[in-house]
């Protein structure tokens, strides 16, 4: 039934890939330099060390081989992508009404102001390089809440912002932090003052417009002691024929007691490379979960990381990917302990279709004397097509015998008896192969606020049309 | 219109596979319980599947007609928004869709529109009461970790809500203990009026004591060998299938 149909390609069904007429004020040349990363740091008007930040990170991105261990990124062609499109001249309005019409038009076809208005606390918006809007409710700015720009991070709170850039994700970590390094533009700066509790979740939406651009985006959050926070991020940009970038840099600390949670819904159009470095520094007491859902891009390379640090912290990472033909994500996550009672998850759910491809990339890692660890790793994988595919490579680092570690792995098919059973009760075929996608993610999709779970659900629907039959 | 279900001259096969059913004929009126009884292999579950427009079967003759109009053409999911049910011999698990979030699609779908949810919520209120269960069922995922006599309930359950015109049950005897078994001939019964038809696929005769059928088949080999009223079925239960094989033999 599901064996013989390859589905051309229903990439055509994304509705997000339209082109705004909108030109940037300044785009560096084509290619990554030293030029181009002084040219930036000029732009930004940037203290002097960071400009020595930029430049030394570029070096050791330079020294850095290309990995050849996950997915494939031979045609990613650096000299082919501009590393820097300034969209306007103001940063971080503070009204939609300042943000220029034409990229103002592009939020509200995405729907932004108004989700802002209904149930968000705060919204970022970037639109290529920068930041053109950012603004928080005013309850939570009295409370000492900061969500601005990473750039007004730097400009307004330095010594903040010193104390932890680069301090979870140093540029040594790999090839593509220390791109990030060097050619930073865009991304939040959040600071949640002890005690505070953001019942809202604050979110940042990155929108790529001008072809072949990289988007660099470098996100600082900081949870203090037993404040709690949920910050979104969404992601998506026109369709082009040639090939499109992003690399984001994403650090996050979460002080004693503090909780925090990270939602990705990543949609980018299938012309993007999505290689994105982010990590959680976890103290004590404190929790933080990793939402991750990659749906879109050409080539994802992705593995959330949470670092618990000091006794009693937690971590759960919860992934789902949906690779279609010309897709690859290669996803996961990394939970590393060391301290002792510590504990956490990975829960992993993949779907491949057409000539999809999906990995699942995990790492486990206890340190000696890191004593009594609970952790438990769970990933699924639904093939949908004959030519689908997954792959699983789950890494375990276990120094100290006195963990617990339980992993359990399955690979399914979409399942023609599954699919029979539903019809026989009425419904059409594409609904109920479209059901059964959604009953698989749900243990992760549950956690979702509820606007971006029937989303989630509305994406999967189109996704899964005329798949089977 | 006639108000039956009829299987005419039907002659079907797994996909490039074997031959199972060889000619059957059968007619079910509307208002009328009827069973069929046969021994293992005889192509009673295969019957109900292909009626209910399983594609791992072809038909290679002959035609299955609801209310005088022929169903062949039609996929499953149509004949269901028809009045054709199916319960399951086996009942599918779908893990992370919710039960009752499934019925109320199932019944969306053959409304062809949005269900009010005050007569939903009726339907399974009436449906859960008249199968002595508990509201709980209806959070679960879809036989996700059922039991086998869970599942077999829940099959009847959906059968109430969707109100079927014509109903197949698969087996849905098997595996149950007494009192579910009971409990289940109460929910077919309540379907019982001059609305419904059902056909019930069965081993055993005690299904048959508390549903009490219009008319008993007995199908061998593929297509129906002998019918008669309920006393067939008790004979088949004292002596066993040897004497219709051998009334099929002769037959043929």
């Amino acid at each position: 039934m599901s064996e013989n149909i390859l589905v051309e390609d229903i990439g055509n069904e994304y509705k997000y890939g339209f082109v705004d007429e909108v030109q940037p004020v300044w785009k560096a040349e084509k290619g990554l330099s030293r030029r181009v990363v002084e040219a930036i740091s000029y732009h930004k008007d940037e203290p002097a060390w960071m400009l020595q930040f930029r430049l030394k990170a570029l070096e050791i991105y330079q020294s850095k081989p290309v990995p050849t261990w996950g997915a494939d990124l031979s045609g990613l062609n650096m000299d082919e992508i501009y590393f820097y499109a300034k969209p306007t001249e103001k940063r971080d309005a503070r009204s939609w009404d300042e943000v220029p019409e034409e990229i103002r038009r592009t939020y509200e076809k995405l729907g932004i102001p108004e989700a802002e208005r209904k149930v968000l606390a705060g919204v970022g918006a970037q639109y290529d390089s920068e930041m053109v809007y950012h603004q928080v409710r005013e309850e939570l700015q009295r409370l000492g809440v900061i969500f601005v720009s990473i750039e007004e991070g730097l400009k307004h709170h330095e010594d903040l912002f010193r104390e932890y850039f680069a301090t979870v994700i140093p540029p040594e970590d790999n090839k593509y932090a220390a791109l990030n390094s060097a050619v930073w533009s865009g991304g939040s700066f959040v600071y949640v003052p002890k005690g505070v509790k953001v019942e809202l979740p604050l979110q940042a939406y990155f929108r790529v417009n001008t072809a072949e651009l990289g988007q660099f985006e470098r996100t600082i959050i900081v949870v203090d002691e037993g404040a709690e926070v949920h910050y979104i991020e969404g992601c998506t940009a026109p369709t082009y024929t040639t090939d499109s970038f992003h690399s984001g840099v994403i650090e996050i600390v979460v002080n004693q007691g503090a909780k925090s949670r990270y939602t990705t819904i990543q949609n980018w159009s299938h012309n993007m490379y999505n290689l994105v470095t982010q990590r959680a520094l976890v103290k004590k007491d404190a929790y933080h979960m990793w939402l991750d859902g990659n749906l879109g891009s050409k080539v994802t390379m992705k593995y959330p990381s949470s670092y618990l640090v000091e006794e009693g912290a937690r971590s759960d990472i919860l992934s789902i990917a949906f690779a279609n033909t010309g897709q690859h994500q290669d996803a996961g996550g990394k939970l590393i302990f060391a301290a002792s009672h510590t504990g956490g998850s990975i829960v992993s759910k993949s779907i491949s279709k057409g000539a999809g491809r999906s990995s699942y990339r995990g790492l486990i890692k206890v340190y000696e004397g890191a004593k009594h660890v609970k952790v438990n790793v769970e990933c699924d994988a639904l093939l949908i097509n004959e030519e689908s595919r997954t792959d699983t490579y789950p890494y375990m680092e276990i120094e100290d015998d006195t963990a617990t570690v339980g992993h359990e792995a399955t690979v399914s098919r979409l399942n023609d008896e599954q699919i029979f059973y539903l019809q026989s009760r009425g419904l059409p075929e594409d609904e109920a192969a479209a059901l059964i996608v959604r009953g698989f993610i749900e243990p992760v999709a549950k956690e979702l606020p509820l606007e971006y779970a029937v989303e989630l659900n509305r994406l999967i629907e189109l996704e899964m049309e005329g798949s089977v039959g | 219109m006639v108000n039956q279900l009829e299987i005419r001259n039907l002659h079907a096969r797994i996909v490039d596979g074997e031959t199972i059913l060889n000619g059957v004929n059968l007619i079910v009126p509307k208002g009328q319980i009827h069973a069929i009884m046969g021994p293992n292999g005889a192509g009673k579950s295969t019957l109900g599947k292909i009626i209910a427009g399983d594609p791992s079967y072809e038909i290679t003759k002959g035609d299955i007609l609801m209310d005088g109009e022929s169903i062949l053409e039609m996929e499953a999911d149509e004949r269901a928004r028809k009045g054709l049910f199916l319960a399951f011999q086996y009942p599918v698990e779908v893990p992370g869709v919710s039960n009752a979030n499934f019925l109320r699609l199932a019944l969306q779908a053959k409304q062809g529109g949005e269900v009010n949810m005050m007569e939903f919520y009726g339907k399974l209120q009436k449906a859960l009461k008249t199968l002595e269960w508990d509201e709980s069922i209806l959070t679960r995922y879809l036989n996700d970790g059922f039991s086998g006599g869970e599942k077999k309930r829940n099959e009847i359950m959906h059968m109430m809500v969707l109100e079927p015109t014509y109903a197949i049950m698969d087996e849905t005897d098997s595996g149950l203990d007494i009192d579910a078994l009971k409990v289940v001939a109460k929910g077919v019964n309540a379907m019982r009026g001059p609305n419904f038809g059902a056909l019930l696929i069965t081993h055993y005769q005690r299904l048959l004591n508390y549903i009490v059928p219009d008319a008993v088949h007995v199908m061998i080999d593929g297509r129906i060998v002998t019918s008669g009223g309920p006393e067939l079925a008790l004979r088949l239960e004292e002596q066993g299938y040897d004497w219709v094989k051998e009334l099929a033999a002769t037959a043929s």
